[in-house]
């Protein structure tokens, strides 16, 4: 090719290039962590998203578990690569929360990029954990979640228990538990996920209406003080152990227990505490048991207990740095998403909690809670009352270290290396420094 | 010991020759342990938003740290324990092997395949095999009066995790040593035996010196492995726990810095590794080579 005739294909070429771009839609790139059925259902979304309107693409990416995700989307921030939409756990939120020129706040981008957003159609108990202090809501809920209670009927039948009512009190978990035992209709009372961290210490907190923090558990400030170590966290601690020693709880292992779930499918443990979230892979692995559901358990005695559990489960977060055209399609596949048909089916096909009103509704409507009994225990527990300054949630940076200090101190006392008042005041002067830490970091 | 030297004509020619390692070396090596050395005196939010310089900060923290202190222990103990056992059961399975003559190589070859398994996966495998609810070795030893937890008992932890790394690095070693033994020439040995000395004598006058720059050599690479490639088998199995018991030096790098994000603590941790790393192997260069017949 000679010279000028190079040139001439090169023009033809950036024209063709440049047409095809001016037709081509507005691609909007979306990290998250839902694997394996879930994340058919969330690419589902996303296509169906796509069919309905011809402007833009939401292209869906699984980046891994939670962690790998947010620290996937970290590292693209800093090479200037990131994505529009990242779906990031609870315990990142404050993190997120205060990586100020990073994060495109939800509220700043649904005003900026007109869309009737109101706020005050979600659920109080979910906005209130991802809202900061002056009311503005800073991600998009998407897959929240809340930890219940499994229990198998059969067993409970065995040992003599009525099969509809599930215990609503740790001393009746107890009670309930000896029972099993002393009937031999299971080899262990209950086991439970997130033993240490959101059942055992950030929802105990909450249910129990005493704070997991100072300034509002953390939402006040990052100067904020842990306080975990209270006197229902020792107690639930104590029994834990004892418990261990007795065979009424068996221990699954840190976070969420790889361990957990098979003790309660294989009907050595009678019941199992986890999400709601995972109310699909009990219901299909429980064999030749019927599984019921109940609340997360309280301690009796308490005044004012249960107050409202709180929440876990993922939301979304835009970033900064890109075009407004492209957030113009964010806003409309973030609308797209909260609605109330896209927001109730993707709650009864996995148990997450419907995150608007308008899908709680919607799914009573649609018979889905008559159809599916216990599938409704999750969304009562989180509305039991109005949220107060402890049941609100939790805003602490750097809490997936926070969460791991609690694991390995559960695990010393259930070792028997030390008391759980020990475990628990070692467990806040360590997170305490953790989030001394953050609060340089981040000043 | 450098006997053989090349004397090049021109000053330029051998520096153009070393140019290309000295290269790789640059780029991957010396500016990544740069930017490691940088980052740990600095403390920065996780976006790098904002980096403030704070000194020695990071690294006076860690050995104030009585959590730090011991990981170091128990890194050293879980060094020793798995080059030991790498070495020496891949040291038995060359001598086995060697001793075998026509089905040598496939017994070598089913000896290789642990090698081609990635750290994660065996980590996996063990935790399978010795999970408390569901493994098939954690009945056996029930059925053996052993109640094993890895998830609560630091000790069986410990032990889940030393056979892991172990079970993955000695096919490495048997496959050196194995080569080792077969350049042993064989009319020494067989001079020995004409002589009268037995297999074992044999092994451990004849064979076992003239190994001494493979076994050396093995060592190194092996402290290496347990310092920095063992992480991806206690992610699998442990994830440092219960209670620390398994977090070694390598692992709480990879905790702090990318899933609590703590950048400038994982980098000083990393550097406070580096320099172990370095000056064992320079202790063992010094110290020990002296030992080895070449």
């Amino acid at each position: 090719m000679t010279y000028p005739i190079r040139s001439a294909a090169l023009a033809a070429l950036t024209l063709a290039l440049s047409t095809s771009t001016a037709f081509a839609q507005t691609e909007i790139n979306w990290w998250h962590s839902m694997g394996g059925e879930l994340g058919e259902r969330l690419e589902a979304i996303a296509a169906d998203f796509n069919a309905s309107q011809s402007d833009y693409v939401v292209v869906p990416s699984y980046r891994g578990e939670y962690e790998e995700s947010m620290v996937n989307t970290i590292a693209a921030f800093r090479a200037g690569e990131q994505p529009h939409l990242v779906q990031v756990y609870e315990v990142g939120t404050g993190t997120m929360m205060a990586a100020k020129g990073a994060v495109y706040p939800v509220y700043q981008l649904m005003a900026d990029h007109g869309s009737n957003f109101d706020p005050a159609a979600f659920l109080p108990v979910v906005t209130g954990y991802y809202t900061d202090t002056e009311g503005n809501m800073l991600s998009m809920p998407f897959n929240s979640s809340t930890p219940i209670l499994y229990y198998n009927k059969a067993a409970f039948e065995a040992a003599g228990l009525d099969a509809n009512t599930p215990p609503k009190t740790w001393e009746e978990v107890e009670q309930f538990s000896q029972q099993i035992l002393d009937a031999e209709a299971a080899q262990c009372g209950f086991t439970m996920a997130y033993t240490a961290t959101w059942t055992g210490t950030e929802n105990l907190s909450a249910l129990h209406n005493v704070a997991y923090g100072t300034l509002e558990n953390g939402f006040g400030g990052l100067s904020s003080e842990l306080t975990f170590n209270h006197p229902i966290a020792v107690r639930l601690w104590e029994k834990l152990a004892e418990w261990q020693a007795s065979g009424i709880y068996a221990y699954g292992g840190p976070a969420g227990g790889a361990d957990n779930a098979p003790k309660f499918y294989s009907g050595e443990c009678a019941m199992y505490m986890n999400s709601s979230a995972s109310r699909a892979g009990v219901l299909a692995n429980a064999e030749g048991f019927e599984v019921g559901f109940g609340m997360l358990p309280v301690f009796g005695d308490v005044a004012g207990a249960p107050q409202n559990s709180i929440i876990g489960g993922a939301t979304l977060w835009t970033l900064s740095g890109h075009e407004d055209a492209e957030y113009d399609g964010v806003a409309a596949f973030l609308t797209y998403l909260s609605s109330p048909e896209v927001q109730a089916a993707w709650h009864q096909a996995t148990g997450y909690l419907p995150v608007t009103l308008a899908a709680y509704e919607l799914s009573q409507e649609q018979g889905y809670y008559e159809a599916n009994p216990g599938s409704d225990i999750a969304i009562k527990q989180i509305n039991l009352n109005p949220p107060t300054e402890n049941s609100k949630g939790l805003r602490y940076g750097n809490m997936p270290q926070i969460r791991t200090v609690l694991d390995e101190e559960l695990q010393a006392v259930l070792n028997g290396q030390k008391t759980a008042q020990e475990a628990l005041d070692s467990a806040v002067e360590r997170g305490n420094q953790i989030v001394r830490e953050f609060e340089a970091a981040n000043q | 010991m450098d006997t053989k030297r090349t004397v090049f004509p021109s000053k330029g020619l051998p520096y153009l020759l070393v140019a290309p390692q000295l290269a790789i070396t640059l780029i991957f090596f010396i500016w990544p342990a740069s930017q490691a050395v940088k980052s740990s005196f600095e403390r920065q939010d996780p976006f790098g938003l904002s980096t403030q310089f704070v000194g020695l900060t990071h690294y006076l923290r860690l050995f104030q740290d009585p959590l730090y202190l011991t990981s170091i222990g128990r890194t050293a103990l879980f060094a020793v324990a798995v080059t030991a056992i790498s070495m020496g059961v891949a040291l038995l399975l060359a001598v086995a092997v060697s001793r075998v003559i026509r089905t040598a190589n496939a017994y070598t070859t089913m000896l290789v395949w642990p090698y081609a398994v990635a750290p994660v996966v065996a980590g996996m495998l063990f935790w399978f095999l010795f999970n408390s609810a569901t493994g098939h070795l954690a009945y056996l030893l029930r059925y053996f009066g052993v109640v094993w937890n890895a998830n609560l008992n630091g000790d069986h932890a410990m032990i889940l995790v030393i056979l892991a790394a172990s079970w993955k690095q000695i096919s490495y070693n048997f496959l050196f040593f194995l080569a080792g033994m077969q350049s042993v020439p064989q009319s020494l040995t067989e001079a020995a035996a004409i002589d009268g000395a037995g297999p074992l004598k044999r092994f451990w006058t004849i064979v076992f010196p003239l190994l001494s720059p493979t076994t050396f050599f093995l060592f190194i690479v092996n402290v290496n492995y347990v310092m920095f490639d063992t992480f991806g088998i206690i992610a699998a199995t442990t994830n440092g726990g219960p209670n620390q018991a398994t977090n070694v030096l390598v692992y709480k790098v990879y905790s702090d810095g990318f899933i609590g994000l703590n950048l400038g603590s994982s980098s000083a941790q990393s550097v406070v590794l580096m320099a172990f790393v370095i000056l064992l192997t320079i202790v063992q260069f010094r110290y020990v080579e002296r030992r080895v017949q070449y």
